[in-house]
């Protein structure tokens, strides 16, 4: 049976932009599976990731409406991902730069978001027992 | 001797600077370490078979594990079949397993 | 733990946020205690130029004052004494002269990286 890992992972890109945002939510699932307890320090656009106003919409080309639609909200995904550590006798510590959050007026996140600063990632990364750094281009 | 898992997510065609990644994977495996490489989102497009990505022919080669992402494959029709030599299918969760083995790990 | 930050992206949204981000979080980070060092590669050598800069920007009648200082940046590392090497391939490869730098920087040759990444504990790729 693998041990209990705490991993922390760096985000920087913002929701709908890139494929590092589907990538790094992945790894995080999967980590979460395990029940390992995971840190995400979301820096820069990465604080949209989480934020509660982001909603469905219709598809006019696809010809759905906004449930037939059921449009990828990665809102959904984070609070899904923090649930799975839950259940999996682990834990997800989402930290949103709060300095990246005034300058984007991201103030809404889900709950479980909670708002912090660089010296909170040093400390997360230093209580980890390894550190992914997905940078934005 | 530390160890490493490079997670490289660009593709030669878009970025020169992917070249200088694999060539740092090259390097650490010559100082000693294990080093994986691992290809995901675009970066897949470099392994199919004929592609021309010579010098990621010759890291597969040249000791360092070249893994490919099932799903960054299956995303863009690249059969597993279809791969160059010396590069081999791994899900994503492989570099969760080398991170929650210490390995050293950089994204590019 | 000792980390080692290798620097590539260079001059994203650097004039939106007045500095470099990575730059900026590196500079947090040393304040939060990190023990840590930088490698500037890819188009981030040009960050050691000293003759970089901008004027402020201007958007109708809105002036943007405070323009982006990376070299000031960069330097302010250095002062920190955070080491801040820069990849001599790099730096050649862009048509950068060694006269164009700042002081206080190591120039380190891509072969070397390997063993300049094995003497940390942590390498973050930015």
């Amino acid at each position: 049976m693998m041990g209990k890992k705490t991993l922390t992972f760096l985000l920087m890109d913002a929701p709908f932009e890139t494929a590092r945002t589907t990538t790094a939510l992945r790894l995080i699932d999967i980590a979460a599976r395990r029940g390992y307890d995971i840190n995400v320090f979301a820096y820069e656009g990465a604080v949209y990731l989480p934020l509660a106003s982001q909603a469905k919409h219709a598809n006019a080309v696809h010809g759905t409406d906004a449930a037939e639609e059921d449009h990828p909200l990665p809102r959904e995904w984070v609070a899904a991902v923090m649930q799975e550590a839950v259940r999996n006798g682990g834990k997800l510590d989402w930290v949103n730069c709060g300095l990246c959050v005034d300058e984007r007026g991201a103030n809404e996140a889900i709950a479980g978001v909670r708002r912090g600063s660089p010296a909170d990632f040093w400390k997360m990364a230093g209580a980890s027992d390894n550190v992914l750094v997905i940078p934005t281009r | 001797m530390a160890d490493y898992i490079l997670i490289e997510s660009r593709d030669p065609f878009d970025s020169t600077e992917t070249g200088n990644f694999l060539d740092l994977a090259e390097g650490l495996s010559k100082e000693g370490s294990e080093v994986a490489l691992f290809l995901v989102q675009n970066a897949v497009m470099a392994a199919r078979h004929g592609a021309k990505a010579a010098a990621l022919a010759a890291l597969a080669a040249n000791g360092v594990k070249v893994l490919a992402d099932s799903f960054s494959l299956q995303e863009r029709g690249i059969s597993p079949n279809r791969l160059m030599a010396g590069i081999t299918v791994a899900p994503l969760s492989a570099v969760i397993d080398y991170m929650a083995a210490g390995r050293k790990a950089l994204w590019h | 733990m000792k980390v080692l930050n290798i620097v590539e992206t260079a001059y994203r949204a650097t004039l939106e946020e007045q500095d470099d981000p990575v730059v900026w979080i590196l500079h947090a980070l040393k304040g939060a205690g990190a023990e840590h060092s930088v490698v500037l590669s890819g188009n981030a050598v040009n960050y050691a130029v000293m003759a970089q800069g901008v004027p402020p920007l201007l958007f109708g009648d809105k002036v943007q004052k405070h323009a982006p200082r990376i070299a000031e940046q960069v330097a302010g590392l250095v002062a920190k004494g955070v080491q801040v090497m820069v990849v001599r391939e790099c730096l050649a490869a862009r048509g950068i002269d060694e006269e164009e730098l700042m002081d206080g920087l190591a120039l380190v040759k891509q072969a070397a990286l390997p063993k300049v990444m094995n003497g940390y504990d942590q390498v973050w790729h930015w």
